[in-house]
């Protein structure tokens, strides 16, 4: 196994797994418990209209992906806080919208797109070093802004109507989440790809969670989980050669169903 | 200390698309009162209470709390609302829950003291030994104590009750009743109720909310039943103060 690392390729993958992990596991945490893992689906297909518009500027589709991403965040916090449109609605317009335009933006670019399938559905082993630093950038934005508005994410996460009545920004604070999972989002979509992003920010955080009620605990221990299951699928991957994005994604998905399993079995 | 009105609303209207749930409410509540206000289900009770909170915004009328709007001068009001949604299985112990009400504001961490006055407030509920409880491991009494060492931990001037009662044992009732004698003393009090009971004990002065805050022969009649049960004088409705309808308990 440690033969592989010689290849500059495979460290980047493993850096990769790790920035990635980190990302998913303190946000992942919060989209878990505050239970809008759909609409961190909606900003991630939403985000594919960044990737669109990259390779039509012919620039790297990854930082038109993160104003994209956080505007669709904004767009889908802004609608469905106003009540005239139910949540789910405002999610479900933008997803569409904004793969539409991914796609349109792709066809109208001059050439072939080669590497689009890589943005889909994730490819570890080409993240190239350039996009290693923006992850490792948008990681520690994640770290701090966590770090500084901990008891305000939580306790709108908790209880939004009494974060309200306490003087809390509520109305600030969602929006200031929503982007953390764009940002997260893009950190993600190098590793698994926008379809399969919401696998990685949810799945570390919901088998962690049968595990401990501490939420600090949580994003540490989805981290780590983060970490093991996306090294694994990454090995696998080579090993077998099969799609990275998806091996991962179905070695954390088989975790989650086992770890379901043997904690159901568990006494509480 | 001084009996200074502390909450003035002026002719509130609030409408919820065509339906009007509040129409003309005028209230004011001053820093030594003990209000209930009683009425039917969808009369307006919680909706009152948001407005006061500045959750919900009138259509019509004038809001001031503390003097200000409601938005600021909220930081002074303690709430329990009637019901709280959350996830049971969130990531947070009782002690954590009750620390969110003395929130100050961003940037701001809870400090020594904050902790200090969080530990008092689940003593005064009598809940401290729960304290590292996950918050879903609770039952629903023990969970509305901690509500409500959430609502007091900023030491508010003025509580809000909704439905205080409602779901809770007999033996949380009456001790909960001992809790609000003792809070009368420190802070105003509103309760939205349906339970008469506590009205009975405790409550110094009545108002019916069914839409407007008003009363009528039907109501009167249901109060003069309340003195027959309580033998509670009750001073008939006068004009000018129209939810004076108890008698005021001597003060000691």
């Amino acid at each position: 196994m440690m033969e592989i690392l010689q290849y500059e390729f495979m460290r980047n993958a493993l850096m990769a797994a790790v920035l990635a992990s980190v990302a998913c596991g303190i946000v992942g945490a919060y989209v878990v418990i505050k239970r809008i893992v759909f609409i961190s689906g909606g900003i991630s297909h939403a985000a594919f209209g960044g990737i669109g518009l990259g390779y039509l500027l012919g620039i790297n589709p990854i930082l038109t992906a993160i104003p994209f991403s956080i505007l669709s965040a904004f767009g889908i916090g802004v609608i469905s806080k106003q009540g005239r449109v139910n949540e789910d609605t405002a999610i479900g317009v933008l997803w569409a919208v904004g793969m539409a335009l991914g796609i349109l933006f792709i066809g109208l670019s001059p050439g072939y797109a080669p590497d689009l399938f890589s943005y889909l559905f994730g490819s570890i082993l080409t993240v190239p070093s350039f996009d290693l630093w923006m992850m490792l950038l948008l990681d520690v934005v994640i770290i701090l802004t966590v770090f500084l508005f901990y008891k305000e994410l939580t306790a709108l996460s908790f209880d939004e109507e009494f974060s309200e009545v306490v003087g809390i920004p509520t109305r600030s604070m969602y929006l200031l989440f929503l982007c953390l999972v764009a940002l997260s989002v893009v950190v993600l979509i190098r590793v698994v790809g926008v379809i399969l992003v919401i696998a990685l920010l949810t799945i570390p955080a919901a088998i962690s969670r049968q595990f401990t009620y501490n939420l600090r605990r949580l994003m540490i221990l989805s981290i780590f989980t983060g970490i093991i299951l996306t090294v694994v699928g990454l090995w696998l991957s080579y090993a077998l050669n099969l799609a990275s994005g998806a091996t991962i994604v179905l070695v954390l998905g088989s975790a989650f169903f086992m770890s379901s399993f043997f904690k159901g079995l568990m006494p509480t | 200390m001084i009996n200074e009105e502390i909450i003035s609303l002026k002719n509130i209207g609030v409408r919820f698309g065509d339906i009007p749930v509040l129409e003309g409410v005028n209230l004011s509540i001053k820093q030594n009162d003990f209000l209930a206000i009683i009425g039917p289900n969808g009369g307006g009770k919680t909706t009152l209470l948001k407005v006061i909170l500045g959750l919900v915004k009138p259509d019509e009328g004038e809001v001031r709390v503390f003097g200000e709007n409601p938005e600021k001068g909220r930081r002074l009001i303690g709430y329990l609302p009637q019901h709280t949604s959350f996830d049971l299985n969130f990531p947070i112990n009782v002690f954590d829950v009750v620390l969110m009400g003395g929130y100050k504001r961003l940037l701001k961490n809870y400090s020594k003291k904050d902790k200090k006055i969080a530990v008092d407030a689940l003593k005064t509920v009598e809940m401290l030994e729960f304290r590292d409880r996950q918050i879903g491991r609770l039952s629903g009494g023990q969970l509305q104590r901690v509500f409500l060492a959430r609502a007091i931990v900023k030491e508010p001037r003025l509580i809000l009750f909704d439905e205080p009662t409602t779901g809770i044992d007999p033996k949380m009732q009456s001790s909960f009743y001992n809790l609000l004698s003792e809070f009368k003393k420190r802070m105003a009090i509103v309760l939205v109720t349906h339970d008469i009971g506590v009205v009975s004990t405790q409550v110094e002065e009545i108002a019916c909310l069914n839409r407007r805050l008003f009363y009528h022969g039907a109501v009167e009649e249901g109060l003069k039943r309340l003195e027959t049960t309580y033998e509670c004088p009750i001073e008939l409705i006068a004009h000018g103060i129209p939810h004076r309808v108890l008698e005021r308990h001597e003060k000691k």
